[in-house]
């Protein structure tokens, strides 16, 4: 099975049996592919590439599209974004990374809609981190497409354009008689045709229109359909490169002892004892680099994974705890229950609430959240080759351009000497984009003067953080003739800006709102959302979603409980609070489709509409009483993201979504006792599995709205449909995650 | 300690702890990254390997306790398998994957499902198969087997 895709590592793929141990030499490594070198097939190619628009406005650049001769001469930094040879192979750069939401087919679909050529002959190559070439490169806020696709467009309209002004050259006929399909310019008239790589030549010597029109959608032969993934045949044969399938020449492999009071300092390690270890070559302490304090540990470094387990085991570390809060799940929960009755730092606030109020509001609940894990089932790991004058790092990251800056700064290396490459990233969900791990792997590379591969160990990747984190909600509402006439929100959490020992949160969290279908607040007169920041020991940071995750489980269980004080049905009770046509056909939809209205005893429907990183998301929850429990008969969920460029892809990532919902619902979180993290694996961290798993209806929206986040928005809005759902069964309200199916 | 070990067909020596798991030998020793790290624990199926046609889960398989006469699977050569090739087929069909990860252990596990069982239902698929999957790429997996086993089961039909 072949594949289009080519990533840094890719020299590796056919040295299928490597080893440290020298049992076979190991083929080199590529590296990233220079213009040149990925323009193999043929001689002279058509490239084009985009400035950044910062730089291009910087640059009075009206149009950020161009090829290398116009952007060298220009003085600019171009990236090479499409190429097309003589042969008349496309080859893509991707600059953001591909970590289970298709990436690296959707974009080649969009660009192919453009560009008029067939998506199979299109390579995809892996970008190195360059934020100079690339703008952000940050693969986080479900951002790849609704960020991505009007340049996208532009270029594959762009590029297509010069050819068929080449051709039309050729034939001495006028552009606009001329049309292009699947990788040919013809000549309407005279049927006369040419391919693009006889083309390339003559249109890279053109300059690129300003604005060329973009197609109708209505024309559109490419977006709207569910195209198979490109990176499937690779992820059912073993090849797929993972961070933790790089192999260099020469390296070792390393686990870190951290510290399990997160902010702990090493005083004293004995490494005797790991060090006699067969294959154990190095202890040195390390360190990593979290929201800017650095967060200690000391690694084993070995000649392979099993024996830098093992010489861990036997390593004796001594820390130095010294002034830091031993925090525990219940002092954290207690801490943010007291918040809660602190003045908020208020974000959002309009009339009068407290009047609105008045002294019995119909709805006077507090809503409860975990911390919970990434839990990516890459476990986190890095492989870096640092030297005294430069530094590579090979590994699965979400934000290769920070970790390029991130490292530089840290190492004191000039950017051009740090090399930051990406692999498939075997789950992500906001972690990999941290920068901390890579830093790590850097730093004992290093100390050991070696390649080295740190690997967190399943333990390492529950237990050191940086988290989800848990969040407590404190809501009050009132109803004036069947509506909401005030919302008084508070939620006490860890700030995710300003989170540690030190920081002193002032400014109001915008994110509280986050999730919400902030329509709503159009047709509520009163409203106050504020929250309250905690600040402790505990790292955390984004996890799928981010702050909707909780927040959503809060607001939709709260409009739900308003909705039964209206003693209304819930999706009419909602209707009532937007105007929007597009909104109102989405809710339309749904209790449609999930045969709201025919509803049959013994049966609880429950509902929930979210709204996270520009798309909406309605879902309903069918539950029936099973034992001494409930079970999920089935879930509906409707998606409106607008241009819906993949559908496949989409319901893949709704599908994904519904179903880390349904754990961080009903089996995991993440506790604490005497300071740290409780040391958790998949036996007591217990993800969903097959038998879990209800039935998945996922429909998705069609209009021309702009595109909208799809990796993201399907998760917020399961957990609070599931819990109305079960109310509208049993009639106990469930306001504190996780909770037991088997025991509501 | 040199111990030999027939892997996809190929014996090779192996210089490694008698307790060094199956799974770091053929990841660190032997080269195949196809097999996954996941858990250790022999929870999450992400190493899970055949040995001797049996589903393992190889991150608990101490290499002393592989017979020396062992043959051992792994997923590089699982289309040499008739039931193995159907699922990565059916896998593809039914676009399965998302990052992928897990994806070698899920079909390691099914293809050994396959074996025993020709024609498995929903239920004996939930029974046999308990690998864990992050992504949630669970919906897609029922549909995938069925077709596979209906796959197989026509083609051996005489």
């Amino acid at each position: 099975m072949s594949s289009n895709i080519r990533t840094p590592m890719d020299a590796a793929v056919n040295a299928t049996t490597l080893t440290p141990n020298g049992e076979k030499p190991v083929t080199e490594v590529a590296t990233q592919p220079s213009r040149r070198a990925f323009l193999t097939t043929g001689g002279t190619a058509l490239v084009l590439g985009f400035v950044v628009p910062r730089l291009a406005r910087a640059e009075g650049l009206a149009n950020g599209i161009m090829t290398p001769e116009a952007a060298s001469a220009a003085g600019v930094q171009l990236n090479a974004f499409v190429s097309i040879d003589t042969a008349g192979k496309v080859t893509l750069m991707s600059h953001r990374s591909e970590m289970g939401q298709g990436a690296y087919s959707v974009v080649p679909q969009i660009l192919a809609e453009e560009l008029e050529v067939d998506i199979a002959t299109i390579a995809i190559v892996v970008a190195e981190g360059d934020p100079q070439k690339y703008g952000s490169q940050l693969t986080g806020g479900s951002s790849t497409v609704r960020g991505g696709i009007t340049q996208l467009l532009k270029t594959g309209a762009t590029a297509r354009d010069m050819l068929v002004r080449a051709a039309a050259t050729r034939w001495n006929v006028a552009p606009d008689t001329c049309k292009a399909r699947l990788g040919q310019v013809t000549h309407t008239a005279s049927g006369r045709t040419l391919g693009y790589g006889a083309l390339v030549e003559d249109a890279a010597k053109l300059t690129p229109n300003k604005d060329v029109a973009l197609k109708d959608r209505k024309d559109w032969t490419l977006i709207g359909k569910p195209i198979p993934r490109a990176d499937t045949p690779l992820k059912v044969n073993g090849s797929a490169r993972f961070g933790i399938d790089v192999r260099i020449p020469g390296m070792l492999f390393a686990v870190v002892e951290r510290s399990p009071r997160f902010v702990g300092k090493v005083k004293s390690f004995d490494a005797t004892k790991a060090l006699l270890v067969p294959g154990v070559k190095h202890v040195v302490k390390t360190e990593r680099d979290v929201f800017g304090k650095m967060r200690e540990g000391v690694a084993v470094v070995a000649t392979s994974t099993w024996a830098a387990i093992k010489g861990r085991r036997a390593l004796v570390v001594e820390w130095d705890n010294t002034g830091i809060p031993e925090v525990s799940s219940a002092s954290l929960t207690a801490a943010l229950k007291t918040s809660l009755s602190s003045k908020p730092l208020n974000a959002k606030t309009k009339g009068d609430v407290a009047a609105a109020l008045g002294a019995t509001p119909a709805v006077d609940a507090i809503y409860e959240t975990p911390y919970q894990a990434h839990a990516c089932m890459e476990p986190i790991n890095c492989t870096a080759h640092v030297t005294d004058t430069a530094a590579e790092i090979w590994g699965p990251v979400q934000a290769p351009d920070w970790n390029r800056g991130h490292l530089a700064g840290a190492l004191k290396l000039p950017m051009e000497k740090v090399k930051v490459n990406m692999t498939f990233l075997g789950g992500g969900f906001g972690r990999k984009a941290f920068t901390d791990f890579p830093l790590e792997a850097a730093l004992v590379s290093r100390a050991v003067k070696a390649p080295v591969q740190v690997v967190w160990t399943r333990e390492d990747d529950l237990s050191v953080g940086p988290f989800r984190p848990g969040a407590i909600y404190h809501l009050r509402g009132a109803l004036k003739d069947g509506k909401i006439s005030a919302i008084e929100a508070t939620m006490a959490a860890q700030n995710l800006m300003e989170q540690e020992p030190g920081d002193t949160p002032k400014k109001p969290n915008d994110n509280v709102t986050e999730g919400l279908a902030e329509t709503y607040l159009e047709m509520v007169p009163n409203y106050q959302f504020g929250d309250v920041p905690l600040v402790s020991p505990v790292p955390v940071m984004w996890w799928r979603s981010v702050y909707s995750s909780t927040n959503s489980f809060a607001y939709e269980s709260f409009l739900d409980e308003m909705a039964r004080a209206a003693k209304m049905d819930p999706i009419a009770f909602r209707r009532q609070h937007f105007d929007s046509p597009r909104l109102h056909a989405l809710v339309d939809k749904l209790e449609s489709v999930s045969g709201w209205k025919d509803r049959k005893a013994g049966t609880g429907y429950g509902m929930s509409l979210t709204y996270c990183f520009s798309s909406w998301a309605a879902h309903v929850v069918k539950v029936s009483k099973a034992g001494t429990g409930i079970r999920i008969d089935k879930v509906w969920t409707v998606l409106d993201c607008g241009v819906a460029v993949n559908p496949d892809v989409i319901r893949q990532q709704v599908e994904g979504s519904i179903v880390m919902a349904l754990g961080a619902a009903v089996t995991h979180e993440v506790t604490f006792a005497m300071g740290s993290a409780v040391k958790k694996n998949f036996d007591t961290y217990q993800l969903p599995r097959l038998r879990d798993i209800p039935p998945i209806e996922v429909h998705i929206m069609e209009n021309g709205e702009p595109a909208g986040g799809v990796g993201e928005p399907g998760l917020p809005g399961l957990t609070p449909a599931l819990t109305n759902a079960i109310y509208d069964l049993t009639g106990s309200r469930i306001r504190k995650l996780p909770f037991d199916l088997a025991k509501v | 300690m040199k111990t030999k070990l027939t892997v996809n067909g190929r014996t090779h020596e192996v210089d490694a702890d008698a307790d060094t798991p199956l799974l770091w030998v053929l990841r660190d020793h032997l080269g195949l990254t196809g097999t996954k790290y996941g858990c250790g624990i022999a929870r999450c199926g992400a190493c899970t390997v055949h040995v001797d046609g049996r589903a393992v889960r190889s991150c608990r398989q101490e290499l002393q306790t592989v017979a020396a006469t062992a043959k051992i699977t792994t997923i590089e050569t699982l289309d040499q398998n008739a039931r193995g090739k159907a699922l990565q087929e059916a896998w593809i069909e039914h676009s399965v994957p998302q990052c992928g990860y897990c994806q070698s252990g899920f079909l390691m596990a099914a293809t050994s499902l396959l074996e025993r069982t020709p024609n498995p239902t929903d239920a004996q698929i939930d029974t046999a198969i308990s690998n864990l999957c992050r992504c949630g790429t669970y919906p897609r997996m029922h549909a995938a087997i069925r077709s596979a086993a209906r796959r197989l089961t026509t083609s051996e039909a005489p």
